[in-house]
């Protein structure tokens, strides 16, 4: 079953399209990366699906029209981890993950016991217990990066967007940040739709992989369908291999005679 | 569904695990003890000689109850319930709600340089009081007196304009096009006060002295005018402080929380303006305090609008009235404009603070 389905998104700045008749579908508990190069329209893309930017076409989550909700609503029903987030001073871990829980509260409400252990709970799975008392400006980029998804999953939604959740994270912890979203996914069965950057970690973790250029779907499918080396070389303009080893696909650069 | 289940087993008592930034005891009963303490050397202390026990004793035979003979005369008496309690009374509710309106503009502009006169009010309010002024229309003392009023119509009537301004600007309704044209609307108004006043030089010192602010013609008239304006601000704000904690994500992520930032800004900004109105047009220009005092309590206790927020009213209330005692105090029987004052005991007591502070400003 269909959990979003979009159709016809169309974004244009300045009279120039940056979204182009966008139509996809995500299924509810599949993990789709939405890849592509520089400009391709992914963040775009992914801020139009989360109701964070306006559009022409359609958006619909649940079969509900995300233009007929309120912000409330589609808080309650997806969450955005931006690739950037705001870092506000003096902010304590403790303080940043409870934020997760404001669409669960009312305008004036204050959060209760069930907010408070709910996200205990969530600073446990991501080994933030110890740190909640620092702030937010003091951790590594690595334990930040944790804090940002434990608020996105103390927000308790069944749909989770992420924006270039691995960059400027370094080799390990970009697979400990992609194990633990492939966890708590499986646990908590959130449907799981990102950007990537990288596209051997994209095909690796994702049931499905969009590949965008130039503001429009160029491929989409199961990864070994997507990651084709001639329309990759063509869309990045750049020289690369798709290689399988122990059954995963890897995508390397491949430096050409005529340059090495 | 899934996500749903598993949160629903978790419900239990709030755990110690998860300590929030939040207004704690200690922190409340200081900023009470300093508006005691304020209060107390406001009323004990003064120009006119008066025995300190006795007004003490003066002070106990108000307790229900509790009847003791002071010794002062009418005028004493006069001196303590006319005068001295209803300055130090508009003081610490024209400093409460300066450092509140402050602490909120800050959030809401996540701007740490946000003051209550951001919006133009200083400028509206001082255009309004100097055509009142200038008109002959008072003299900024007295029940009846257009001045406080054509201040407070003023101050409210920039902001509005510099709202209008700003979210017609059509640069998608950022808080900067509102920063913008707050400075584009104060600009325009003290240069429009500036021509009025250069036209009316007799009324100069006038003018000049309402612009530096002052409590030295308090009473209980201007106290009983701004005490409605200052509490429905403050109800107003302080409702809205877990909301202001998420504005400091700014817009974007925000409104990924399902807040609606707009709303909340505008709700804040018209509560915040309202208190700011009334506190100029009874008191007058009166710098710092908006700035000073949040980021002292920022500095001090804590980040969190939580914190900072109800903080901010009780320290500004206290700050404001011991500001005004040395202002009487010091040069006696003359007096100190209280935004000299403002300005010259801060600014050192605030490079003190930032300097020896390990935290951070928000």
């Amino acid at each position: 079953m269909n959990l979003l389905v979009a159709n016809g998104l169309g974004v244009r700045i300045e009279d120039v399209p940056i979204l182009s008749d966008v139509s996809l579908s995500v299924k509810a508990g599949e993990w789709v990366s939405i890849v592509g190069p520089n400009g391709a329209g992914k963040t775009t893309l992914l801020s139009v699906m989360a109701g964070l930017r306006r559009a022409s076409g359609s958006m619909s989550i649940q079969g509900r029209d995300l233009s007929e909700m309120t912000p409330r609503e589609r808080a309650r029903l997806l969450a955005y981890v931006p690739q950037h987030p705001e870092i506000p001073p003096g902010m304590t871990v403790n303080g940043y993950v409870l934020l997760g829980r404001t669409p669960h509260l009312s305008f004036l409400g204050m959060e209760g016991s069930h907010d408070f252990y709910l996200v205990e709970q969530v600073l446990e799975q991501f080994d933030l217990s110890s740190l909640g008392h620092r702030t937010l400006e003091s951790l590594s980029g690595g334990e930040l990066q944790r804090c940002h998804l434990a608020r996105a999953i103390a927000q308790a939604t069944p749909i989770v967007f992420l924006d270039e959740p691995t960059t400027a994270l370094d080799l390990g912890h970009q697979q400990q940040a992609l194990d633990r979203i492939r966890l708590l996914r499986e646990e908590h069965r959130v449907t799981v739709v990102m950007t990537m950057h990288d596209l051997t970690l994209a095909s690796q973790y994702s049931d499905r992989i969009i590949l965008m250029a130039k503001g429009q779907i160029a491929a989409e499918g199961k990864p070994e369908e997507v990651l084709d080396p001639t329309r990759l070389s063509e869309l990045y303009g750049a020289q690369v291999k798709v290689l399988k080893v122990d059954g995963h696909l890897v995508v390397v650069p491949s430096v050409s005679k005529e340059n090495s | 569904m899934p996500v749903k289940q598993l949160f629903a087993k978790a419900v239990a008592p709030r755990s110690p695990g998860v300590v929030t930034e939040k207004l704690r005891i200690p922190s409340l009963l200081t900023g009470v003890l300093a508006i005691a303490v304020a209060t107390a050397a406001g009323l004990l202390l003064g120009p006119a000689d008066i025995d300190r026990t006795n007004v003490l004793k003066e002070l106990l035979d108000r307790v229900p109850l509790i009847s003791v003979d002071s010794g002062l005369s009418a005028i004493q008496k006069n001196i303590i319930w006319e005068v001295r309690l209803p300055r130090v009374a508009l003081g610490a509710l024209v400093g409460g709600t300066l450092a509140l309106s402050g602490a909120s503009y800050q959030a809401v502009f996540r701007n740490p340089l946000a003051d209550p006169y951001l919006l133009g009010a200083a400028a509206g309010a001082g255009l309004g009081a100097t055509v009142a002024i200038v008109t002959g229309s008072g003299d900024g003392v007295g029940t009846f007196d257009l001045v406080p009023l054509l201040a407070f119509v003023g101050a409210l009537a920039a902001v509005a304009l510099t709202y209008l301004l700003g979210y017609s600007s059509g640069t998608q309704r950022s808080p900067a096009a509102l920063l913008l044209a707050g400075v584009a609307v104060a600009s325009f108004l003290t240069a429009v006060q500036t021509f009025i006043q250069q036209q009316n030089v007799e009324t100069i010192r006038q003018v000049y002295s309402w612009i530096l602010g002052r409590l030295n013609t308090a009473s209980w008239d201007e106290v009983s005018l701004l005490a409605p304006y200052a509490f429905a601000s403050a109800v107003l704000i302080l409702v809205c402080r877990r909301i202001l904690d998420v504005m400091r994500l700014g817009d974007f992520e925000a409104s990924s929380l399902g807040i609606r930032p707009q709303l909340v800004r505008l709700v804040v900004i018209c509560a915040a303006s309202l208190g700011t109105a009334a506190a100029v047009a009874v008191s007058g220009l009166i710098a710092f305090v908006g700035i000073i005092v949040p980021h002292t309590v920022r500095l001090l206790i804590g980040a969190s609008n939580r914190v900072v927020l109800p903080l901010s009213i009780l320290f500004g209330a206290a700050f404001l009235v011991f500001v005004d005692l040395l202002g009487r105090s010091l040069a006696s029987p003359a007096e100190i404009p209280i935004g000299v004052i403002t300005a010259f005991c801060g600014a050192p007591f605030f490079v003190i603070v930032l300097r020896s502070s390990k935290r951070t400003l928000g």
